[in-house]
């Protein structure tokens, strides 16, 4: 008994061994703070969220060369979910209880935030999430960084309505939660502007579907109508690569059938000849071409990192610049990283973001953005056509469904509450 | 063209206008040029349009320029100039007259920006500006653009460019333009019956989307007109819709084709159940990225060739790399399915996070050589220039296999290991050359279908993942061992699918695809074309 007790406290420090070396403790003496970067590094998420942890690893090294926080060094601890829904949160546990980590940035899929929310609540430790989102959720340990669907969604419909007169939608997705709500809101949203029930096709694809031809082809023919048609894309991740050749090789060009896209960033058509493509759009908050002195500071600053010229920067990019700047402010605000009090410091806090605005976080854990609507150029980057005159704030809960319409998140006293009904003046949604 | 040709159309072009005189007119289109750069997108759709009404010869080549999104304002001088990148910066010239202003910064430039409303109004407006070209291509591409924009105030132009034209087709073609207008416009009852009729007899997709869009307005007689116009117009496009999804599903059936026929030889032939199949097949992709990363940085000039050059080199690399597979795992792994499978299964994922490590995680450009791009129209039918190609590679292919398989002495020696090894061995056949040439043959295939689905698809480490199902489902279908039914097999599904689509989904639909196969193989396990015989069972 005792010769297998010592065997096994043997391995596990052999273990633990392993585990600090892997982490990259250089600095094993000096005392760090530690961040944890959750994002896949293998299978299908890599190709959108290796940047990411770069970006991470970019933004860690930056704020020690102004010498750290609180006095000491960050150090990243990078794990590798694999694109495994259910290991991101065996990951995300690995992160707070063993690594201790300080706060988490990561994730990018819906479906992988929801598995780690539970984590999060549990341990009451924080996470950052970069992506734009369908919203209807606001979390006490969670930071939305990237866009609630009025800060994206919502903007370039009114664009298309009222810039390009698009009278007949045609909503295509994959089939996932955040292109389902995101239409469920749009849809509603159509309609409320009186746009008819025919005027409004809807199409659900499997992920990485590559056979576009039939659908393509249905767009076409939907657009034959006689009225301006326009297409909604939240096609998400490689689908977007065959589905855009389908629709040059087809010539459907932007100027018949515009294509608005929310998933479709810089590092996207990175895989693409995008000739053919000039004048199909995409909304996000920030795009590499927007000529602004931060931003060029930041391009050249992670060229200089990352060593390569052509990587291009994105918009989940730049909500891990926010995010982060704001976890530093907070953690100084603080005085600590604990995270009580780094999520009642970080409330109101403002730093400027990389379009030449300023993001504050906001009561509801989402933050202030300002809403872009890009043209693909031949060169594989945007053109900003259309901006917000100001930021927009993110709203949680969208006031265009009829079941949320009266809810509000706010983490703030006296309210504290992520799903607080103003009719029945309780916490708890729409129940 | 010949220059006094040129003065010629060109004085021509002033007097249909009804221009004033050329030298008030050099001031107003210098100083609209001057307000482009001014005011937001409508306000510069109306500076365009005022363009367009000078009529002026310069015009045409200045919006051109401005809708290809080379138009700048340089901020030093206030100059509206044409700019194209050479070198560090930009070369200039004057918008209109085209005099070299010699080279700035990007930073000295501002750009006139367009959006797609602005292109259609500069495509609108180009068209009506070249509609007098003296050659005959550039008036059917204006007469067409006419035809889309159905812009209402080029109608008096297009009578105009009518009464002189001589070329069947773009008479047809402007004929049809001045129907959509004339649909738009406040027209007598005669008139507007003729435009219906003229429209319904063109027939496609865009009539159908004038005659459609002018029902609302119209007066009753032409309501009915229309009515009858649009139901004739549906009817024939139900029938090359059907032709259409018979094509899709024939063009879908080949890329399955080619994803399957490789597994045919492993799977079907040899009986391995090889899971790293797929990346086989990525393998062969990322070959042709190779390949086109070095011609396009040292012989650009060769790149419509790259696929034929990417194709042999795809099949030796993925050749090799199955050979290595097969005498480093997969000899030891006979008769143990299970193990083969769980073996393969593990190196497909080493594969992927090889070529992860080498590549990178995103998606590589793989371009289409210009044969490979578009599509034409074959009556209703639009058919793209890379799927027509693929289907005939992938019926390629298939025929080489057969030949290689039923006409060579490597495949009747595969033949003989696959029917009865030992016999085959007793032969004086070395029957683990033979187990390494299949393996190799079929993983061969696997990278040359690599080459085409490069085409279609991502190149990213991912692309087999996606293949590997599908493939196993068409040989499984098809029934093992037997090649025509691979080829049955991929064709039917792909159809199959192609029909369903429409109607269920694309999510629903590969579910009842799912379902349907499972019922099959209950119905009859050893797929579409058994083989029979004592082989079976050995």
């Amino acid at each position: 008994m005792t010769r297998t007790l010592t065997r096994r406290t043997v391995l596990a420090t052999a273990l633990a061994g392993t585990l600090c070396l892997s982490a990259g403790t250089a600095l094993a003496q000096e005392e760090t703070i530690k961040i944890g970067v959750l994002h896949s590094l293998s299978g299908t998420m890599a190709i959108s969220e290796t940047t990411l942890k770069d970006t991470m690893l970019f933004l860690i090294e930056e704020q020690n060369k102004k010498g750290g926080l609180l006095g000491k060094k960050l150090e990243a601890v990078v794990v590798d979910p694999a694109s495994d829904w259910p290991l991101f949160a065996e990951k995300a546990r690995e992160l707070i209880s063993v690594h201790e980590v300080a706060a988490v940035f990561g994730c990018w899929t819906s479906v992988s935030r929801k598995s780690v929310l539970p984590v999060f609540e549990e341990l009451n430790s924080i996470l950052f999430y970069p992506v734009q989102y369908e919203g209807e959720e606001s979390q006490r340990n969670v930071f939305y960084t990237g866009a609630a669907p009025n800060q994206q969604a919502i903007p370039a419909v009114d664009y298309l309505m009222n810039e390009e007169g698009v009278e007949r939608w045609v909503l295509a997705g994959t089939d996932y939660v955040y292109p389902r709500t995101t239409n469920k809101i749009l849809e509603q949203y159509l309609k409320d502007k009186g746009v008819a029930d025919d005027d409004i096709m809807i199409n659900y694809t499997p992920f990485g579907h590559s056979d576009w031809q039939t659908i393509v082809s249905d767009i076409k023919a939907f657009g034959s109508a006689g009225k301006k048609t326009a297409v909604v894309s939240t096609i998400n991740g490689d689908a977007n690569v065959p589905f855009y050749k389908e629709l040059a090789n087809q010539g459907i060009s932007a100027t018949d059938i515009p294509v608005v896209a929310f998933s479709v960033g810089e590092e996207e058509l990175a895989g693409i000849d995008t000739a053919p493509l000039v004048g199909h759009l995409a909304a996000w908050n920030y795009f590499q071409s927007v000529d602004t002195p931060q931003n060029a500071e930041f391009i050249d600053k992670w060229h200089a990192f990352i060593g390569d010229e052509d990587r291009v920067t994105n918009d989940p990019m730049e909500a891990h610049y926010i995010g982060f700047n704001l976890w530093v402010q907070a953690v100084e605000k603080a005085g600590t990283t604990d995270t009580d009090a780094v999520l009642d410091a970080i409330i109101g806090l403002e730093t400027p973001n990389l379009t030449g605005g300023v993001a504050r976080m906001l009561p509801n854990h989402h933050i202030t953005k300002p809403v872009l609507i890009g043209e693909i150029q031949d060169d594989g980057q945007f053109e900003v056509v259309w901006e917000t005159e100001d930021t927009v704030p993110g709203d949680a809960w969208s006031d265009f469904l009829p079941e949320s319409k009266m809810i509000e998140a706010d983490w703030t006293d006296p309210i504290n509450c992520g799903n607080y009904n103003t009719e029945t003046e309780t916490c708890g949604g729409a129940s | 063209m010949h220059p006094i040709r040129l003065i010629l159309t060109l004085l021509l072009a002033l007097l249909l206008t009804g221009a004033p005189g050329a030298l008030a007119q050099a001031d107003t289109v210098e100083a609209l040029v001057r307000a482009l750069p001014e005011g937001g997108y409508s306000e510069r759709e109306k500076v365009i349009f005022a363009l367009a009404e000078t009529g002026d010869d310069r015009v045409a080549r200045l919006l051109s320029v401005l809708g290809e999104g080379d138009l700048y304002l340089h901020e030093a001088d206030g100059r509206v100039v044409a700019a194209r990148r050479s070198g560090e910066g930009y070369a200039i010239s004057d918008a209109l007259s085209g005099e070299a202003l010699g080279t700035v910064e990007k930073g000295a430039l501002e750009k006139i920006r367009v959006n797609n409303r602005l292109r259609r109004a500069i495509d609108g407006a180009i068209a009506q500006l070249t509609l007098m070209s003296p050659r005959a291509p550039v008036r059917l591409s204006a007469a067409r653009n006419l035809l889309k924009t159905a812009e209402p105030d080029a109608l008096d132009l297009l009578d105009k460019a009518l009464a002189r034209e001589s070329d069947a087709d773009v008479r047809r073609v402007m004929e049809q333009a001045r129907a959509a207008i004339v649909l738009k416009t406040e027209t007598s009852v005669e008139e507007q019956l003729a435009a219906v009729e003229m429209l319904a007899e063109r027939g496609d997709r865009e009539a159908l989307a004038m005659l459609t869009g002018a029902l609302a307005g119209a007066a009753p007689p032409v309501q009915s007109a229309l009515r009858s116009g649009i139901a004739s117009v549906e009817r024939r496009l139900a029938l090359w819709d059907a032709l259409q999804n018979v094509w899709y599903g024939l063009s879908l059936g080949s890329v399955l084709l080619l994803a399957a026929i490789g597994l045919a030889i492993t799977f079907g032939v040899m009986g391995v159940i090889n899971m790293a199949h797929g990346e086989i097949v990525m393998l062969g992709a990322y070959t042709t990225f190779a390949v086109q990363q070095v011609i396009r940085t040292s012989f650009p000039g060769l790149f419509d060739y790259s696929l034929a050059i990417a194709l042999p080199l795809a099949f030796l690399i993925a050749a090799l790399v199955g050979i290595a597979i097969e005498r480093g795992i997969i000899r030891w792994l006979y008769g143990r399915p299970l193990e083969t499978l769980l073996a393969t299964w593990g190196l497909s994922l080493v594969l992927q996070q090889t070529v992860r490590t080498i590549f990178g995680p995103n998606n590589r450009e793989v371009g289409n050589p210009a044969w490979m791009s578009g599509a034409f129209e074959l009556g209703g039918l639009s058919i793209t220039w890379n799927r027509l190609w693929i289907v005939a590679f992938a019926l390629f292919v298939f025929a080489v296999l057969l030949a290689v398989l039923n006409r060579t002495q490597l495949g009747l020696q595969m033949r003989a290991v696959t029917q009865n090894r030992r016999m085959a061995s007793a032969m004086g056949i070395r029957t683990p050359w033979v187990d390494a040439m299949t393996f190799g043959l079929g993983s061969g295939i696997a990278g040359m279908a690599g080459v085409a689905l490069s085409q279609i698809d991502n190149v990213s480490p991912n692309l087999g993942q996606s293949y590997i199902i599908d493939s196993f489902m068409v040989v499984v279908f098809g029934g093992v061992g037997n090649l025509w039914g691979t080829l049955v097999g991929a064709f039917t599904l792909g159809v199959v699918n192609k029909f369903l689509e429409p109607y269920a989904g694309a999510v629903l639909g590969k579910i009842l695809i799912l379902v349907f196969i499972i019922l099959f193989i209950q119905r009859r396990p050893r797929g579409l074309f058994a083989l029979k015989g004592r082989a079976v069972d050995a």
